[in-house]
């Protein structure tokens, strides 16, 4: 059940068939032949929560694939019920099945994203600018969370720097900081002091640049499930998954190192870079090694883990002359 | 001590110890039901892994309840079933210990020393494996006469310690990611169990000690 990309025999795997569209069909066709009934009336709303949850779900979004150095890895996708169903979004709880179950409470339309501070075009973009902004481009990324685990995720989006250059930065901005949603009303999470809300990420200039940070709208052949960061995100490959900030409202163009909500939270843990570094151990988790989730079962070995995840010949000459152990 | 409580006669039944047996495997069961059948979500491994921590810690808080909830209760039927809890504590401790060894270390030994060395939340959880060794190695009645009463009872108040020791490594575990809420629902509740052992030593020794310890107070 693979979609080809027979224009460069290269087969990457397309997620909206992950579910196949007959098994989904047959849902729909089942949900519509009980729809009327008492006891439908509830199945109906227990399926409307449920949305974020299957493939073949939400508004599927078109896409080409990538032609960027390193954006296409051959590894195996994880299943997109992995993928939207163990999710660090603290927004929505703490709990890694949090979001799947609370995200649906958010809403992403209307969504405006505010472009401001050292640029010479300051705007604020609606989201239906943002997707039109730049063509679509699947990228098949591993993530690496900080907890050790890893997934291989297929987004839809463009490379931040597209909506850089449109803004055009000054001389003077080194900087950019991601702010993200903070809706007391939709959020219970951020009625809870685990983090300082608004969470904020934020990159170094060149970092946000390069051509692999990605602004995400999609994944798996759809627009973003919302527990995944609806309606945009960016997807930093190299760095740890929490400097890739969900559900953006914000971006402010700065010159000095702008504050991050982990590295506000716990310094000694969290640096600012956050680069994937498998020789920089984290006091919880080793970082030497991850588990790939859903990988060969309970006994699968753990895999081990990459200098930038894996990206270091497109990402190292950042960093070049850095002592990555002093800035981790 | 006085004679059984006549409402706690049921605590002797005959089949209340194997009731309490089967009650206290159930969450095993559970937890190989969901491995067999992928019920146990994205990360099994981790799932295993804490898993089995939560209940060593739950049955650690269920056994430091037996004494106090006899003595509150007057119940005294209830210490049947102190030891069987504490052994049922060490058996998830044990497989808390497997998982963790298994599933993230490969049972590679080296690999295993490396990382005690390295993460101090992996330490306390080793020492407090260890004390909980030793309580459960000593809980036979032939140690315990081996002993004598009187060192029996010193060696094994290092319960207390091993349930300070846990809870720091749980809050170790949740400082990661600054998420203490149920670290401090046990922390109360050891607390509390702690507080009422106090409470009640301070209600049965009248003698010189007690009297003294409450002037200074």
């Amino acid at each position: 059940m693979r979609a080809r990309h027979s224009s460069d025999g290269f087969d990457p795997p397309v997620p909206s068939e992950i579910t196949p569209a007959a098994t989904y069909a047959r849902r729909r066709e089942w949900l519509q032949a009980v729809a009327g009934g008492a006891l439908l009336a509830s199945l109906a709303g227990r399926g409307a929560r449920a949305q974020g949850a299957r493939a073949g779900k939400l508004a599927p979004l078109a896409a080409k694939p990538s032609a960027v150095a390193g954006a296409m890895t051959m590894e195996k996708p994880t299943s997109y019920q992995d993928a939207t169903h163990y999710n660090n979004f603290y927004e929505f709880g703490s709990d890694k099945s949090d979001p799947a179950e609370f995200a649906y409470k958010m809403k992403t339309r209307p969504w405006t994203v505010e472009v401001g501070g050292l640029v010479n075009k300051p705007r604020t973009f609606d989201i239906d600018d943002l997707l039109k902004l730049s063509p679509m481009e699947e990228r098949i990324y591993r993530l690496r969370c900080v907890e050790a685990w890893s997934m291989v995720i297929p987004w839809i989006g463009y490379s931040l720097s597209a909506l850089i250059e449109r803004v055009q930065p000054q001389g003077s901005a080194k900087y950019v900081q991601f702010e993200t949603l903070a809706d007391r009303a939709t959020m219970d999470g951020v009625r809870g002091n685990i983090l300082q809300w608004p969470y904020t990420e934020g990159l170094r200039l060149d970092e946000a640049r390069h051509p692999l940070t990605l602004l995400a709208f999609g994944m798996y052949g759809e627009v973003l499930p919302n527990q995944n960061g609806a309606p945009v995100r960016v997807v930093v490959p190299w760095k740890y998954g929490f400097k890739s900030a969900k559900s953006i409202v914000r971006m402010r163009f700065v010159e000095k190192e702008p504050g991050t909500a982990w590295n506000i939270a716990a310094q000694h843990e969290y640096g600012f870079y956050s680069n994937v570094n498998p020789d920089v151990p984290h006091p919880r988790w080793s970082q030497a090694t991850e588990r790939r989730i859903g990988e060969d079962g309970l006994f699968a070995r753990r895999r081990k883990t990459l200098p930038f995840n894996g990206y270091a010949d497109q990402v190292a000459g950042l960093y070049a002359g850095m002592d990555l152990k002093k800035f981790y | 001590m006085a004679a059984p409580a006549a409402h706690g006669r049921w605590l002797l039944h005959r089949a209340a110890k194997p009731v309490l047996f089967a009650l206290c495997l159930l969450p095993l069961c559970w937890l190989v039901l969901g491995a067999a059948t992928g019920g146990l979500g994205a990360n099994p491994a981790e799932r295993l892994i804490r898993s089995t921590g939560d209940w060593t810690l739950r049955l650690l808080c269920l056994t430091l309840a037996v004494t106090p909830l006899r003595k509150l209760l007057a119940l005294p039927q209830l210490a049947r079933f102190r030891r069987m809890l504490g052994l049922f504590t060490f058996a998830y401790a044990v497989l808390h210990l497997l998982c963790y060894a298994g599933f993230d270390m490969g049972l590679d030994a080296a690999d295993i020393a490396h990382d005690i060395a390295q993460r101090p939340f992996i330490l306390v959880g080793m020492s407090t494996f260890a004390l909980l060794l030793v309580l459960a190695v000593t809980s036979f009645q032939p140690l315990l006469r081996w002993l004598g009463g009187r060192r029996w009872q010193r060696v094994h108040r290092l319960v207390y310690l091993a349930a300070c020791l846990a809870l720091l490594h749980f809050f170790w575990m949740r400082a990661g990611k600054r998420d203490f809420a149920e670290v401090l629902l046990y922390g109360t509740i050891v607390a509390a169990l702690l507080l009422a052992r106090v409470l009640l030593w301070l209600r049965a020794a009248p003698g010189a000690q007690g009297r003294r310890f409450l002037r200074k107070t």
